[in-house]
């Protein structure tokens, strides 16, 4: 809560200087390159589903007990309790996606186009069962109705290693404008 | 209509009929101007709550009409409401939505300061202004101050007309809103919680309060939200053996049939105020509430907490400007941009002294209908861009309301109430006092 209150009281150019001055650089760690293709590899798969507007799929990589988080600023430190654009566990994501695939979901006639890049991957940490902590950053090419929308950000990939793969605990996105004035809304995830 | 003067007497008086209104209303940027001028800067506005700006120097930006104007605590612990204009060059002080501005405005352009009342303090190399018609205590030089500023239970208002009944007077109706959100609250005080979602309507805003009390359409508008959270919260209940979270029922609700919606109804309020009455369905078994009742009978005894959670408003309408939500503890306020173009902010509520589970379903709701990320208001806008965009064409000349017209019940006190909560009574109502604002201005 004190986060959020506070990027809300302070200015712009106070706000950079609190949260940066002095602070070491985010951490990273020493991979191989293997792990590193690894995950970008998920990173890329991804992003092909939510292009591919593959809703299930997309639920699908996420733990039962994972979360997507969207805050609206970078000072959040939680999503639980505090208001964000988004913070679904997997239920919530499959009313959303059952929502956008239901015949008469009327914003979605017509529906949206995305296109995803993915980049600047970095691996923050390993722990000893295999489970990654991933930062990136995204450029999202948005279509509906003639008229193209940009969203860019960094994503924040908590993964778990499961006997199938990488598994979603928590998905963070932050956007560059979340906390500015929105021209209409997002319908799905970004 | 080409002899008739666009805005006049005559002009507004044929466009607003008992049962239907002329599309110009909604898409004739003359008539904007017009409501900006008679209606927005002519009325109480609602800008702000006390909580947005706890500390000295703290301030809020927002727009009354089409001023843009600060809201910001003083040194004396008043919220003052001044324009946002250096009297000098007239660049804004304040450029944020909202931070803290010190003990004192002060312009980035040539240092003039200012105290939080908008007095000028001080201005750099004085001297030459000496021999000119500069003059500290002239007006024109200090910032200016709107011309009312009055609260309700927290709730800030303003004016930039002084001719203004007092607030609570022009309120009436719609006070309820305020008494109904602060009772709940066990210390009888609601607190704001940033941040405010900021989302543009590509429609009128008339529109947007229009469809607010508008029964018939959730389940039509909505019917792909209801039933995924139907869905899924009935597969939670199989799978947990547990009611779900309100917060599916929140979604799930708007596709409730029309029978229930027709067992509500609405109030209409002097100066286009309205209250939609029935349906708040608080699950009271619920573990939160169980404990929040414990609190609200300790400090208020059973009576009296019966007496307040049975005030039943699913919504109320503070006309121009406000759609509250007092159980669900959301406010949002509208600042028209132009005719097709509507600036909503959307805040939700605290109830200071109730348990945190109570704040998590205004919290879940705030996130699931009001948020950019919306199941719910993705396909009201929809909805609404489509309407305007209809409005626009010349495939018909009217808005049709009359659904129950004719049928509306005057009361001694002189509230109308409707005969089904799916009546058109709040649109008729609305405009009934579009008509009222935009005939009188016209005079002026």
């Amino acid at each position: 809560m004190s986060g959020v209150r506070a990027s809300e009281k302070s200015g712009s150019a106070t706000q950079f200087a609190e949260e940066f001055d002095g602070k070491p650089l985010p951490p990273m760690a020493q991979v191989s390159g293997d792990l590193q293709r690894e995950v970008e590899r998920f990173l890329y798969r991804q992003a092909e589903i939510l292009d591919d507007r593959r809703w299930d799929d997309y639920v699908a990589l996420f733990m039962e007990s994972g979360h997507y988080w969207m805050p609206v600023t970078e000072a959040q430190t939680t999503g639980d309790g505090v208001p964000s654009i988004f913070y679904e566990d997997v239920d919530l994501m499959r009313l959303r996606a059952k929502r956008v695939m239901h015949p008469r979901a009327w914003s979605q006639k017509p529906g949206h186009r995305t296109s995803h890049v993915v980049s600047n991957v970095i691996i923050e940490s390993v722990d000893a069962a295999g489970n990654l902590v991933v930062r990136s950053k995204f450029y999202m090419s948005e279509f509906r109705r003639d008229a193209v929308r940009h969203f860019a950000g960094k994503y924040r990939h908590e993964l778990k290693k499961t006997a199938g793969g990488y598994k979603i605990e928590l998905q963070r996105v932050d956007l560059v404008n979340g906390d500015g004035t929105w021209d209409y809304v997002i319908q799905t995830w970004v | 209509m080409s002899t008739v003067t666009i805005g006049s007497k005559a002009d507004i008086n044929a466009m607003v009929e008992p049962d239907r209104v002329h599309k110009r209303c909604y898409t004739d940027q003359a008539i904007f101007d017009a409501e900006i001028e008679r209606i927005f800067e002519r009325t109480w506005i609602y800008v702000g709550h006390e909580s947005q700006v706890k500390n000295v120097g703290d301030y809020y930006t927002t727009l009354i009409g089409r001023q843009p104007v600060i809201m910001v605590r003083a040194k004396d612990g008043k919220v003052n409401v001044v324009y946002n204009r250096c009297p000098h060059r007239g660049a804004m002080l304040c450029a944020d939505h909202s931070g803290n501005t010190g003990t004192t405005f002060k312009c980035p352009y040539h240092a003039w300061r200012f105290n939080l009342d908008g007095t000028l303090l001080k201005i750099p190399v004085i001297e030459g202004y000496q021999g000119t018609r500069f003059d500290t205590s002239d007006p024109q030089f200090h910032m200016k101050k709107v011309a009312r500023v009055d609260s309700y239970r927290g709730f800030v208002f303003a004016s930039l007309v002084p001719d203004v009944p007092d607030l609570v007077t022009f309120l009436g109706g719609a006070k309820i809103a305020f008494d109904d959100m602060c009772d709940r609250a066990p210390d009888g005080e609601v607190e704001v919680v940033p941040n405010c979602f900021r989302v543009i309507q590509k429609s009128n805003w008339k529109i947007f309060l229009e469809n607010q009390l508008d029964a018939v359409h959730p389940s039509i508008t909505h019917e792909a939200a209801g039933r995924a959270a139907f869905e899924v919260e009935k597969d939670i209940e199989k799978r947990t053996g547990k009611k779900a979270h309100l917060q599916y029922h929140m979604l799930s609700a708007f596709t409730m049939p029309f029978h229930k919606f027709d067992a509500m109804d609405n109030v209409g309020h002097a100066n286009g105020h309205l209250v939609f009455r029935g349906y708040m369905d608080l699950r009271r078994a619920d573990p939160e509430m169980v404990e929040y009742l414990k609190i609200m009978n300790a400090k208020h005894g059973e009576k009296r907490t019966e007496e307040i959670l049975s005030v039943d408003i699913h919504h109320v309408i503070g006309y121009p400007c406000l759609s509250v939500q007092p159980p669900l503890q959301q406010l949002r306020a509208i600042r028209p941009i132009g005719p097709d173009r509507t600036l909503s902010e959307i805040w939700h509520f605290r109830l200071k002294g109730a348990p945190e589970g109570m704040y998590r379903r205004a919290l879940a709701y705030y996130q699931l209908v009001n948020s950019p990320s919306t199941t719910i208001n993705a396909d009201d806008l929809e909805n609404w861009w489509r309407c305007q965009q209809g409005l626009f064409s010349s495939g018909g000349d009217w808005v049709s309301f009359h659904r129950n017209a004719g049928q509306d019940r005057v009361q001694a006190n002189g509230t109308i109430v409707s005969v089904t909560g799916m009546s058109e009574l709040p649109m008729r109502h609305m405009m009934g006092a579009w008509k009222n604002y935009m005939v009188k201005g016209a005079a002026q």
